[in-house]
């Protein structure tokens, strides 16, 4: 059993601060367990979202000793004896309370993406594939969405202006899993995530692939995969010329991004009990179908 | 709370404010160590280089019956005051222009600066955007590659085509090098030329934009299968990519001020066959 200080930053949009906390730790102890102690003992009020304890849901993310983690995944054996671990909340993202952000960007950046579409006529139950041809969009089914590639990502991190324009490595391995999908029949997706998702902002410094938690080879894979698929077709000399000929929105299969409002997802600021959805709570049904991004096959 | 209002989501006040932690980051280990390698490895090799092909002297040996090794930094020789079996592009390029190797040169820089694996070093330590992950970036306004000049990068695929034909030359250097005018011969030279040129093809193969071209690209792997099979080679190659770039750096450097020592008579090149 071993003693540490652990700095815990607890405080709301209004303003915080780290407080110190002394606290013992057995073996096999991961983080969480360690704030689930201070909230068992010390700190009864400290809010800390978490769920599976099985690095599986993505909710227990935080920045421990200043590096994006997951707090069930992080053993306490990897710290020296007695050495103070601090632990803040996600600095990307808005604070709800203590350790709790309020990740609804990643959902409204998910929302505005165009779903799966396969090509018309293929109904549901008739989806034939190679398993060589879905594998490259597998690895990206991995994604656990605990958006600490988000968080770290530098270039809405360290530039909040940036958000309305830039979707995320989190959004890239979405874009890459669908065009590289044998079945996904839209043909706009590089330029969606050049012109919407703001692909050219991403300057490739990986530190996205650096924190993942599924180990997803976020820029190896997706994304320069992606930046070299916007070559094809938007530096290629001969489409280049094409397009400054006829104008973008005049091109075929060209989308121009849904602009919704954002929804807070977290149960703190919502105007009822429970969890709301974060498509939204005010949706009524059935929906309508303009405002859905999927596409339903015909029946011929 | 609805979701019909055409409002962009950052105009949308709410709650949105981050936690109010005063650090610039909490990260304890030392996150400053790889850009400082980083900055000091590739600065000292510029260095060199610029150094090396500026002196124009020491970059062809030649010995006995015609034994001859050419370094890297001077291939292809095309400069008027190349010696004349050095060059295998014809000496055309008036003896003002430098460098030596004006032909490839240019093109190999474009090819490293432009490199996927060397814009996250060089975006990293030189530019610290970001200098490590959850460390500040080192500028108040970032683009990214959105603009000129650094949307200039999506070229990438252009400097690897160019890098290509310069790796054949290259690999032609390191035959001809075995050859005298009396014959087949080889020594210590001859074996690190071929060491650095097997490598430098492995750097180039790995690229990311071949990677892409080669098979990528392609929405069915299973209707193509030999391609399928190179894309997998060179992925498998390109996780290795990083390691390429600087075994390669290391290479060319070694190779080059190996020629430079025997042909400035330092010591002499080994030979074990002729
Ligand atoms: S590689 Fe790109 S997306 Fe990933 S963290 Fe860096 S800038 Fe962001
Ligand atoms: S890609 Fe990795 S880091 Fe990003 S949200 Fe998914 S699991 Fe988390
Ligand atoms: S609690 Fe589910 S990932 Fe940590
Ligand atoms: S040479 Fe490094 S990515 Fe092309």
């Amino acid at each position: 059993m071993a003693r540490h200080t652990f700095r815990v930053w607890r405080g709301d949009a209004n303003g915080g601060q780290l407080s110190d906390y002394e606290v013992e730790v057995n073996e096999g102890e991961v983080v969480l367990d360690v704030l689930h102690r201070l909230q068992a003992t010390q700190t009864p009020d400290l809010a800390v979202r978490w769920n599976c304890k099985a690095g599986k849901c993505g909710s227990c993310s935080m920045e421990i000793n200043g590096k994006p983690k997951l707090a069930c995944m992080t053993r306490m054996s990897t710290f020296a004896d007695g050495e103070t671990v601090t632990v803040t909340p996600l600095r990307t993202f808005p604070v709800i309370r203590d350790l709790v952000t309020d990740v609804s960007f990643n959902f409204q950046k998910l929302r505005e993406m165009p779903a799966f579409a396969p090509p018309p006529g293929l109904k549901p139950g008739e989806y034939r594939m190679q398993q060589v041809d879905v594998e490259r969009s597998q690895e990206f089914r991995k994604c656990i969405e605990c958006f600490l590639c988000q968080n770290v990502c530098h270039v809405i991190r360290d530039h909040e202006e940036n958000k309305p324009a830039f979707s995320g490595p989190r959004l890239f391995i979405r874009a890459a899993e669908l065009d590289m999908h044998p079945l996904d029949a839209r043909t706009d997706r590089k330029e969606f995530a050049k012109e919407e998702q703001g692909l050219g902002y991403c300057n490739i410094t990986k530190c996205c692939t650096e924190v993942c938690p599924e180990h997803i080879k976020i820029t190896d894979n997706a994304i320069i995969p992606m930046k070299e698929r916007v070559v094809d077709n938007r530096y290629d000399p001969l489409v280049w010329l094409g397009r400054k000929i006829f104008r973008r929105d005049q091109m075929p299969g060209y989308l121009g991004g849904p602009t919704q409002e954002r929804l807070p997802v977290s149960e703190i600021v919502a105007d009822r009990a429970g969890a709301n959805s974060p498509y939204g709570d005010d949706i009524t049904f059935p929906l309508p179908t303009e405002s859905l991004t999927y596409e339903h096959t015909k029946e011929d | 709370m609805t979701t019909t209002s055409a409002e962009p989501a950052a105009a949308r006040p709410a709650l949105g404010r981050r936690a109010a932690i005063s650090a610039k980051h909490l990260r304890t280990d030392r996150w400053w160590v790889e850009p400082v390698y980083t900055v000091v490895g590739l600065s000292a090799w510029l260095i060199w280089g610029l150094v090396h092909t500026l002196l124009i002297r020491d970059y062809y040996f030649i010995e006995g019956p015609g034994y001859h090794y050419l370094t890297p930094f001077f291939s292809p020789c095309v400069n008027v005051e190349c010696p004349p079996d050095s060059a295998l592009l014809g000496r055309w390029a008036p003896s003002w222009v430098l460098p030596y190797a004006i032909l490839s040169l240019p093109l190999l820089l474009l090819f490293r600066l432009t490199c996927y694996y060397y814009r996250r070093a060089y975006y990293r330590s030189y530019w610290l955007s970001p200098p490590a992950c959850a460390v500040p970036d080192g500028h108040a306004k970032y683009t990214g590659e959105t603009r000129f000049p650094l949307i200039m990068q999506n070229l990438h695929r252009y400097a690897f085509y160019a890098a290509v034909l310069v790796s054949i030359i290259n690999t032609i250097d390191a035959v001809r090098s075995f050859w005298g005018t009396e014959g087949f011969g080889f020594g210590l030279g001859n074996i690190l030329l071929v060491g650095n040129v097997v490598l430098l093809w492995a750097y180039t193969i790995s690229c990311h934009s071949c990677r892409h071209i080669v098979g990528g690209r392609l929405k069915h792997f299973s209707r193509h299968p030999v391609r399928y099979r190179a894309w997998t080679f060179i992925s498998r190659l390109n996780t290795r990519h990083k390691e390429l770039a600087w075994i390669t750096l290391g290479t060319l450097a070694l190779v080059d001020i190996y020629i430079l020592a025997i042909a400035a008579g330092w010591f002499s090149d080994p030979r074990f066959f002729n």
